[in-house]
């Protein structure tokens, strides 16, 4: 194998790691606030496709962006609001019940509203694809690693500098100390959920022009998603992206093994890696087996 | 007082259904019994991954049906065609095409749309003995002829299809393909069918490279490909995924030609694959191309007329797909003409059939052939600016 093909499986790795880590990053800061997994992520993701393909039809895409985020957000608090934070007292496995019905429940929605079809986006900038190391890459997977980047730059800003985000990362250290501390935890919860949905619509918006997009897409990404967050370390952010990655690369490689109907069984080959190495390690990557006792879950 | 409420409104319903059935009773005493309906059962893949197979062909069902209507029904019985939607899955298909022929009692089926979802419903067409007309294109549908009698299609077979492709191949001296296909019912009999054949016609298979129908990127397969000597790749799905093939191949860097089979043969396909669609390669029936038919043509005013119906009912193009639908309910219509709405009699009219115009080609049935086309039903297109253009 020459280098060009080992780095175009890399960079397709890449690609679709990046996503996974983003669906990560949304599971690991709803679990670092509530403790609780929240099955819905994927549909977030799809919901984000879904807004842009049809706003992107009647404005620029550059405005269609930030109002597809915007509508997923919306809609990230109303389920908050709706089906979260009403069971509040509820024990933790009843709240992941309930993000798994509102994951049916979202997905049902999308299913009426946009019907059962795949639908293209175009890409971002051109569809000239570059020459990198002896692989090409189109350009759209600069704009997903690109906005992966800045995702983590600015949540990592945002939960070091600034007061709100301080408060959040008080919500999951302690809950009561932190509402002693005079922080709305119920506050909290909702903006976890905002940002989870956030993030996940921006992934969603991404990856549709490499991907096309339909309803059924979210369970695909909430799986893999929440596999790159448990590899990485459950409520680890860098174990997120670490998670992601790895994965994504897992695929592409299995994909590429020199027998017949591999490409069927890239999923397969990289869930079974997932399970040996949690066998082997349970607090996953980055995760340290003392802090994860802790844990509730 | 909760027991009396109860015994209450259930003596009410009671007496509203007893009331309501003595008035439909009254009514139905009166004048002569209106001619009986012709029922025709349709299952189709309108929504789920087959969607743009099966929403033109629905769509042209429902107009058909409007047309003979208007014009006074078949010899005086007005026309009924019950459509299901499968959603694009075998489970749904047993379902719907149970019901259609249970309890809907219709004369014969149409459809479903897809290789795969056609499969699983044959068994019921042969147990039940009643005809079933695929929209379906794989060879397998209808062979062997005698564990399939009750079974027609209308497409074009996968297996004329592959012959034409390896045709154009050898035409140019190209002697080595790679193949990527789709794993559901229509890629795998399509893959086997380039596999057999390629033996025919001396053609090597450099690469035999699968993705299944909800993979979203074969930049790994395209990969191996193209460290393959491949002078041709020949890609075989209905899914979307197909778009997606000829986005990534042209991203990287694939120069070699691109096949595509008769499963391309919806607009949107095109556009979901945008600039990089253009150059694609595929036999396809003349519906795509009607205006550079030569009226000398026998199917030339049979395309004209469904391409007008059609492109101004629905003001969008026409996709060979939504022709299949068309040839099948017309054949259903020209043997309720000459035989009436019995099963038997409408299976041994259509198998007997010869000379039928339709817009995948001119039909000529058989007992052994229930498929009535051969390879010369089709014409190569390329894509040029996002549009079918006839390769000359």
């Amino acid at each position: 194998m020459n280098l060009g093909t080992l780095m175009q499986y890399t960079f397709a790795g890449i690609k679709i790691g990046s996503i996974y880590a983003m669906v990560a990053l949304g599971f690991n800061i709803i679990y670092n606030t509530t403790g609780i997994i929240n099955f819905a992520q994927g549909e977030f993701v799809m919901l984000g496709g879904m807004f842009m393909v049809s706003l992107s039809k009647v404005m620029p895409l550059g405005v269609a962006f930030p109002i597809a985020v915007l509508a997923v957000v919306v809609i990230g608090c109303i389920f908050e609001r709706g089906a979260i934070w009403p069971a509040k007292g509820a024990s933790v496995i009843t709240l992941i019940m309930i993000t798994i019905g509102g994951s049916f429940l979202l997905k049902g929605v999308a299913m009426l509203v946009w019907g059962k079809s795949s639908f293209p986006l175009r890409s971002f900038s051109s569809e000239k694809p570059l020459r990198v190391l002896g692989a090409r890459i189109e350009p759209q997977m600069l704009w997903i690693v690109g906005v992966l980047v800045v995702v983590m730059v600015l949540l990592s800003l945002f939960f070091r500098f600034t007061l709100t985000g301080k408060a959040m990362r008080a919500c999951a250290a302690n809950r009561a100390a932190a509402s002693l501390c005079g922080v709305s935890v119920d506050r909290m919860v909702l903006l976890s959920f905002a940002l989870a949905a956030g993030i996940g619509a921006v992934a969603g918006i991404v990856i549709t022009p490499v991907t096309l997009i339909d309803y059924n897409r979210g369970a695909m990404y909430a799986l893999k998603g929440f596999a790159a967050a448990v590899l990485g370390g459950l409520g680890i952010p860098t174990g997120a992206v670490v998670g992601g990655l790895v994965i994504g690369l897992m695929e592409c490689f299995g994909a590429a093994l020199p027998f017949r109907d591999a490409s069927s069984y890239k999923d397969a080959i990289a869930l079974l890696v997932l399970l040996v190495f949690l066998c082997a390690k349970p607090s996953g990557i980055l995760g340290r087996a003392a802090i994860s006792e802790l844990k509730k879950f | 007082m909760k027991k009396v409420l109860i015994g209450l409104t259930a003596f009410v319903v009671v007496s509203m259904v007893v009331l309501a059935g003595c008035k439909k009773k009254e009514e139905a005493e009166i004048g002569p019994p209106p001619p009986v309906p012709y029922k025709v059962g349709a299952v189709l893949d309108v929504t789920g991954k087959a969607a743009w197979l099966g929403e033109p062909e629905k769509k042209t069902v429902e107009m058909v049906v409007r047309q003979v209507n208007a014009a006074g029904g078949i010899n005086g019985h007005p026309l009924m065609v019950i459509v299901e939607d499968n959603a694009s899955e075998e489970a749904t298909a047993v379902i719907a095409m149970k019901k259609l022929v249970d309890s809907d009692k219709v004369c014969a089926v149409i459809g479903p749309s897809q290789s795969g979802t056609t499969l699983a419903v044959v068994p019921i067409a042969m147990e039940k003995k009643v005809p079933l007309i695929s929209c379906a294109a794989a060879a397998r549908i209808v062979q062997p002829a005698a564990e399939k009698f009750w079974v027609f299609k209308v497409p074009q077979m996968d297996s004329d299809c592959v012959r034409r492709i390896y045709d154009y191949m050898k035409e140019k001296g190209w002697t080595k393909a790679a193949l990527i296909t789709v794993t559901d019912g229509f890629g795998s009999a399509g893959r086997e069918q380039l596999k057999t054949i390629a033996k025919e016609y001396k053609i090597e298979i450099a690469a035999d490279e699968t993705y299944l129908p909800t993979d979203t990127d074969m930049t790994v397969q395209l990969t191996k490909i193209k460290n393959t000597e491949a002078q041709a790749l020949i890609s075989w799905s209905i899914a979307p995924g197909q778009s997606t093939v000829i986005r990534n191949a042209r991203q990287l860097g694939l120069t070699i030609p691109l096949f595509q089979s008769h499963g391309f043969g919806n607009i949107k396909y095109v556009q979901a694959a945008g600039e990089a669609a253009d150059g694609v390669l595929f036999p396809a029936g003349k519906l795509l191309s009607v205006e550079d038919v030569p009226d000398a043509d026998p199917q030339k005013k049979v395309l004209v007329q469904y391409k007008k119906d059609y492109e101004s009912e629905y003001k969008e193009p026409v996709s060979t797909f939504g022709g299949h639908g068309y040839d099948a309910l017309n054949l259903v219509i020209d043997a309720l003409k000459a035989v009436g709405p019995n099963r038997a009699k409408i299976r041994d009219y259509i198998e007997n059939r010869k000379g039928f115009i339709g817009t995948a080609g001119v039909f000529n049935f058989s007992p052994t052939d229930h498929c009535g086309l051969d390879k010369t039903a089709f014409v190569m297109y390329t894509v040029k600016g996002q549009k079918f253009t006839l390769l000359k």
